[in-house]
This record gives C-alpha cells, sequence and structure tokens, in this order.
C-alpha cells in the first residue's frame, strides 16, 4: 500500500515536471504532421465552420498558409474553437501553436503574457451596433444606453474609458460567448452591442432581422489583430510573421493563386526570390525554399484571402478600407524578401 | 504470553519491534502522507513558478492594485472608475454570496413546501410536485438557466412601455426597478427600535416556553412576534419626525434612473438556481418524512392532535436528523452552481474573475482566488449545518 501511494506520487510529481512547453515547435508540428491553431468559436468570414464542418475565414486561411509553407499544402491545419477567455493559457501551455483569432495586439499581451505578435492581418476598430428604431446617430448620444458585450477581451475596456471620458453613463452587461451576447441583444436585454466593427458586421448575420440593426459610425480605438505566437522561440516567430508578410508581398506583386505557376517563369527579381526561385530564403526559415510558392497556390495572397472571406462580395461586405495595401492607401505593408 | 501480546498492542510495552504497534504505524503512515503531499505542492509550485519565468509570463498578486477599468453591472459596495481589481473581484465576491444566500432560502422553501406536497393525500397536489420533481431534476441546470434567462427577458417590454406598478415601482427588461429609501437625520432611532423589538421578541418567546412547559397554556408568539416588529419601528419612525424619503427611479433616455433595481439576471439565476435546487431538496425531504415510523403519526393521531401539528411538531423534527446531511450538500451545490452565472452575464467572482484573469493574463492566481473562495464558502456552510445538525441531534439520555 505504501508502495501504491509512492508510485502515485512519483508520477504525479514527474507528470507536472513533464508540462513545460518545448522551445522548438517546428520540430513538434513536423512530429505531429499538424499545427494545431486557436480559432474563434464562430466568427463569420474569420473563423467559421461551415455546414459541412469546413473551417473557412481569413483567420483560417492564415492557418492554412502556415500548414502550407512547412508541409506543401493545406491539410496539415488542426482547428481549436477557443473563447476569448481561454485562448492565451491555451497558447502559454503548449495547446495550440499558433492564434490566429482576431486577438488585438496589445503592450500587455505582448510583454506580460509571454507572447508574441507576428504581425496584423486586419486593422479593426471597436464600434457599437444599435437598433434603427432607436434613432441614434452618434455613439455620442448613449448615455444611460445598456450595452452588451463578451468578457475577457479589450472592449470592455474601451467602452468603459470611452464613455467615462464623454461623461455618459454606462450599463455593462458582460456575457462569456458571442453567440449569448447577439441573443441577449436581439431579445432587448442592451440597446447597444459593441464589439470590434468587423465582428458586428459578422454578428448582425445573425440576428433575427439583420436590416433592423446600424452601425454607428464612432470606431472608438484601435484594434490591430493578428495572429499570436509563444515567446522565446524565434524560428517559429519568424515562420509565422513572414508567412503573413509573403502574403501581403505576394499581393503587392501580382502573385495570386491562379497564376503563380506561370509568375515562377517571371524575370522579376523580387517574384523569383518570394516563390524560392532565386536565394534560399526558405532555408534561413527552417523551410523548403518554396515555402512561399505553396503558401500562395494553397490559400492565395493576402487580398484574394480578404475578398473571398471578408471582402464587398460576401455577406459581410467589409471594403478594403484601411486594410488594403500601402500602395494603394491602406496600411498592409510587408518588409521586403531579399 | 497472551498477556504480553496484549500489552504490545496497547504500545506500552517495548517488548517486540516499534512498527508492530498500530498506533506508531498509524503516525508514521500519516507523516508519510503529509510528507509526500508537502513534497508533491512543492514541486508544482517551483516548476510552475520555473515555467512561468521561462516563458517570461508575469506573476504574483501585484496586480490587484491596478485600476480595473470595467465596472460589473451590480455590485454592494460602492465602485468607481478609478476601482482596483480587487474591488471588482470584491464586488463579484459579494454578488456570489448574495445570490448563494437568497437562492439557498427559497429552495429550502421550495423543497420543503414540494416535498411534503409528494406526500399530500390530495392526488392533484402530489401528482403536481411529482411532476415537477421529475421535469426539473432531469434537465441540465444550464439549460434551465438559459430558458429562466431568456423567458423572463422576453415576456418583459422595453423601458419605454414599462409595466408601471404605482409607488415607483417599474418592470422592464432591464430590470425591476423601485423606490431607494434614503435615511436622513434620526434614522439611527429606527434601527434602535429594530434592534429592541428583535431582542423583546426572543425575550417573549422564551417566556412563552417556559410558561406552556409549567401551566401548558399556549401564548400566540407569532403575531404578538410581528407586532413588536412592525409596530415598535413604525413608532419610532413617528417619533423620530419621518426621516426617510425616497428617490424614485424615473425614465431617463434610453432607461430608468434612480431608486433601487434588480437585474434580470440576477433574477434569471435565481429563478434557475431556487427551482433546480429546491426539486433535490424536496427528494430528501420526501426521504426525510418517510424514514420516520408511520407508527409516530398514528400515536399523535391516536392522541388527538391535529394532522398539521402532528406534522410539524412531531414528523419533521424526527425527520430533520435524516434530512440535514444531504440538505447541506444541496447548499453547497447551490452555492457551487452559482458559479454558471458567467453564461447570464450575472456579475459573481467567477464572471468577474474571468474579466480580470483576461485583462491581466494571470490565470494562476484567478483561479488561485476562485478555489480559496469556493472552499471557503463550502467549509462555512458545512460548518454552520454541522453545528445545526450537532444541535438538533438525538440526545440519548
Amino acid at each position: 500500500m505504501k508502495k501504491a501511494l509512492l508510485s502515485v506520487l512519483m508520477g504525479s510529481a514527474m507528470a507536472v515536471g513533464a508540462t513545460a512547453a518545448g522551445a522548438a515547435t517546428l520540430d513538434d508540428v513536423k512530429a505531429k504532421g499538424a499545427v494545431q491553431c486557436g480559432v474563434s468559436q464562430g466568427l463569420p468570414g474569420f473563423s467559421n465552420p461551415d455546414d459541412q464542418g469546413n473551417w473557412t475565414g481569413l483567420d483560417v486561411d492564415f492557418c492554412y498558409a502556415v500548414s502550407a509553407a512547412i508541409f506543401g499544402d493545406a491539410s496539415g491545419a488542426k482547428f481549436s474553437p477557443l473563447s476569448a477567455k481561454e485562448r492565451f493559457t491555451a497558447l502559454q501551455s503548449g495547446e495550440i501553436d499558433v492564434l490566429p483569432r482576431n486577438t488585438t495586439w496589445t503592450m500587455t499581451r505582448d510583454t506580460a503574457l509571454g507572447l508574441n505578435f507576428a504581425g496584423v492581418n486586419y486593422y479593426d476598430g471597436q464600434g457599437f451596433m444599435i437598433r434603427k428604431s432607436l434613432g441614434v446617430s452618434s455613439a455620442l448620444e448613449l448615455s444611460g444606453a445598456s450595452v452588451c458585450t463578451n468578457t475577457g477581451t479589450t472592449t470592455e475596456l474601451n467602452v468603459t474609458d470611452y464613455f467615462r471620458s464623454n461623461n455618459m453613463e454606462l450599463e455593462l452587461v458582460q456575457f462569456e460567448k458571442a453567440d449569448e451576447v447577439v441573443q441577449a441583444y436581439d431579445s432587448g436585454r442592451c440597446d447597444v452591442y459593441t464589439t470590434d466593427a468587423s465582428g458586428l458586421y459578422a454578428q448582425r448575420l445573425k440576428l433575427t432581422n439583420a436590416a433592423d440593426h446600424v452601425v454607428l459610425p464612432e470606431i472608438i480605438s484601435k484594434e490591430p489583430l493578428g495572429p499570436v505566437v509563444r515567446q522565446g522561440d524565434d524560428q517559429w516567430f519568424n515562420i509565422n510573421k513572414w508567412v503573413l508578410f509573403a502574403m501581403i508581398n505576394a499581393e503587392e506583386l501580382g502573385v495570386s493563386q491562379a497564376n503563380v505557376d506561370e509568375m515562377k517563369e517571371s524575370s522579376n527579381p523580387a517574384i523569383r526570390r518570394l516563390l524560392g526561385v532565386e536565394g534560399s530564403f526558405g532555408e534561413n526559415l527552417g523551410l523548403g525554399n518554396d515555402w512561399a510558392y505553396n503558401v500562395i497556390k494553397a490559400v492565395g495572397n493576402y487580398g484574394e484571402s480578404f475578398d473571398k472571406n471578408v471582402g464587398p462580395d460576401t455577406p459581410l461586405g467589409i471594403a478594403r478600407g484601411v486594410n488594403a495595401l500601402w500602395s494603394k492607401g491602406g496600411l498592409m505593408y510587408a518588409p521586403p524578401i531579399r | 504470553m497472551a498477556a504480553n501480546s496484549h500489552q504490545a498492542g496497547d504500545g506500552s510495552s517495548a517488548k517486540g519491534s516499534i512498527f508492530n504497534d498500530p498506533k506508531v504505524r498509524g503516525y508514521i503512515y500519516q507523516i508519510v502522507l503529509v510528507g509526500g503531499l508537502v513534497y508533491l505542492v512543492w514541486n508544482i509550485v517551483q516548476n510552475t513558478a520555473h515555467n512561468l519565468e521561462k516563458q517570461n509570463i508575469a506573476s504574483g498578486f501585484g496586480f490587484l492594485d491596478n485600476t480595473a477599468g470595467f465596472l460589473p453591472n451590480q455590485s454592494l459596495i460602492d465602485l468607481s472608475a478609478t476601482s482596483t481589481y480587487a474591488e471588482a473581484l470584491l464586488a463579484g465576491l459579494l454578488n456570489t454570496l448574495l445570490i448563494a444566500v437568497i437562492g439557498i432560502f427559497f429552495a429550502t422553501i421550495v423543497g420543503f413546501v414540494m416535498g411534503i406536497a409528494r406526500l399530500s393525500n390530495n392526488w392533484v397536489i402530489s401528482k403536481m410536485a411529482t411532476v415537477y420533481i421529475e421535469i426539473v431534476r432531469n434537465i441540465p441546470l444550464l439549460l434551465q438557466l438559459f430558458f429562466w434567462y431568456f423567458a423572463v427577458l422576453r415576456t418583459v417590454p422595453h423601458p419605454k412601455q414599462s409595466l408601471d406598478f404605482g409607488g415607483g415601482f417599474f418592470l422592464n427588461n432591464r430590470g425591476f426597478f423601485m423606490p431607494k429609501p434614503e435615511f436622513g437625520e434620526g434614522s439611527a432611532l429606527i434601527l434602535y427600535a429594530l434592534i429592541a423589538a428583535v431582542l423583546g421578541v426572543i425575550i417573549m418567546y422564551r417566556w412563552a416556553k417556559k410558561r406552556q412547559m409549567a401551566t401548558g397554556q399556549r401564548f400566540p408568539v407569532f403575531l404578538t412576534g410581528l407586532g413588536m416588529l412592525i409596530g415598535l419601528p413604525l413608532v419610532a419612525y413617528f417619533v423620530a419626525g419621518m426621516p426617510i424619503t425616497y428617490d424614485l427611479p424615473a425614465l431617463k433616455g434610453f432607461n430608468f434612473a434612480g431608486g433601487m433595481k434588480v437585474i434580470p439576471e440576477f433574477v434569471g439565476l435565481l429563478l434557475a438556481l431556487t427551482i433546480y435546487t429546491g426539486a433535490f431538496i424536496a427528494e430528501i425531504v420526501r426521504a426525510g418524512i418517510l424514514a420516520v415510523s408511520h407508527g409516530q403519526t398514528e400515536a399523535s393521531y391516536a392522541l388527538g392532535v391535529k394532522p398539521s401539528h402532528t406534522l410539524r411538531l412531531i414528523i419533521i423534527p424526527q425527520a430533520m436528523r435524516v434530512i440535514i446531511p444531504p440538505l447541506t450538500s444541496q447548499y453547497l451545490n447551490l452555492t457551487k452552481n452559482s458559479s454558471l452565472a458567467v453564461a447570464i452575464a450575472y456579475p459573481d467572482i467567477v464572471s468577474v474573475g474571468g474579466t480580470v484573469l483576461n485583462q491581466t493574463g494571470q490565470a494562476i492566481e484567478i483561479i488561485g482566488i476562485w478555489m480559496l473562495v469556493y472552499l471557503s464558502l463550502s467549509l462555512i456552510t458545512s460548518m454552520i449545518m454541522n453545528w445545526y445538525n450537532r444541535s438538533i441531534a438525538l440526545v440519548e439520555r
């Protein structure tokens, strides 16, 4: 009996000792044969399972791209739906390898949480949605309103700050899941629904009568959303960073999913470096030289992914706006591959 | 020889190995177990600290003094824009306590009424209780929570079409609004009168019991007590010159301002917890009553005691001994189940803690606080219930 007790104790002690997340994420991913991505529990346009259970969206595309860069095709992408509250712990503990989950890049998260942001794949800002019938045209008229939002996000801080700085009364009603927020807003518990503007457009599709609701013009915060990795693994950080940059560079250079094979023959040195015809940029990342070619072949360039998931022709109908390339008046700017 | 071995068993003789002494062996096992546990905990703490450091994750409780930047929509303490995380968590803890205490109170009433009703001789009453108990016990609490919350919400109107009950009482989907008393100068006198009335009721109760023991005469304790509890503060109110004024809620912009309000999240959670736990308590009460021998009822009837008195004075007191221990478990369950509040936006300790967790990223510290809170609440509840259990236990003479 004493022996059994001891072995249990030893076992638990060893199990605790073995949980430290390993540093060489790329090796782990290759050994698993899959990259585990933390995504939202269902946000149309960003990460949402379709009726066949396949994940689609801008964030999901990033995961497919990382898989393509490592394995040559998108099939190595696996998804873990996470709530806002769970996401960082899942990443810190090694449960997921990368977190492309409409997550705002803030200083605390970048420093005190042991995380690194690999870049921005969507420049967003927090907005307000309200019933048209209430006749409100500006967020400054919202004093005394009930505001529904999710727990565990930057939105509750922004909205509290905004109401406080404009001397307005606020009743904040915070739910665990986005679906519950939508339901509460729809049933009239709240006058206002606040979250990132992209999220408002996405969630509006779930309301009983989407046309009755309007997103107010005020954007009260900067919400740069992007994929996150753990600190302390520079190689993995570089891979994620450059997969995103490769997609943005590809759009700028006019390389798309359709023409990527012809583009290999291009005489433009920037395109040749991107597609691995010249130089050994992929090897420097610890990947094959055709890493970016595979990314574009599998998911296309950034613009294609944007148009397919959230662009004007999708149900969300979001204009490129600040998410256009820098050369077209937007903020999307990727360092050159050289 | 036989005497010797018996002595060794007592541990008073040095004969034979000391390890054969069950008492000593017991101590050794316990020391080994405690040592093992201490080692395990130490190991976990060391490993955690090491891993956190390796991943550059900040730790410690320093974050509690930082400004929270968000306000729970129900708070028993005054929170301002500059309140700290510690204050926000305290507000969450008080909200948990509030729902637990009120929930336990109502669940006990529902449970006793339904438990007794299920044993009723009236076919309709007993079948109704059976249907309630069987349905409610077999549906997960979370579903019931959503049902009540969204049912409560959907049936009540928007603020602009509020139901007006007159006298400053309004109901709409933002909550139940009522006048808020504001205590002016001289209000202390009313409080003193109330304390005096409570003391008076206790003294009267003791006196009445003593008199009944001695003479057999009964005294209307309940009515007299009620009269004292209402009458004395009322007299004090007029003597002090009517110092209480009321802040009436009024429609302003989107919603009512002023007054007091009960948020719908609280109502939804309270309904779900009360009805759910009440069903379990009803079964415990039924089991407790059935555990009392039917001969007790027959003997009581044979003595000409009224059925209601038989139940109240003979059956229930004996059943309580069977009821209390499982009832304690239900109280603990109710308290712990209140953490489902997070699903319907009631700002309890889990909901507020979750927000703090995400804003600061201090997962281990917050989970530690949650564990400490629920452990303490459970231990305190058990302690009170065990004390009560001992006080009503059968005293053998």
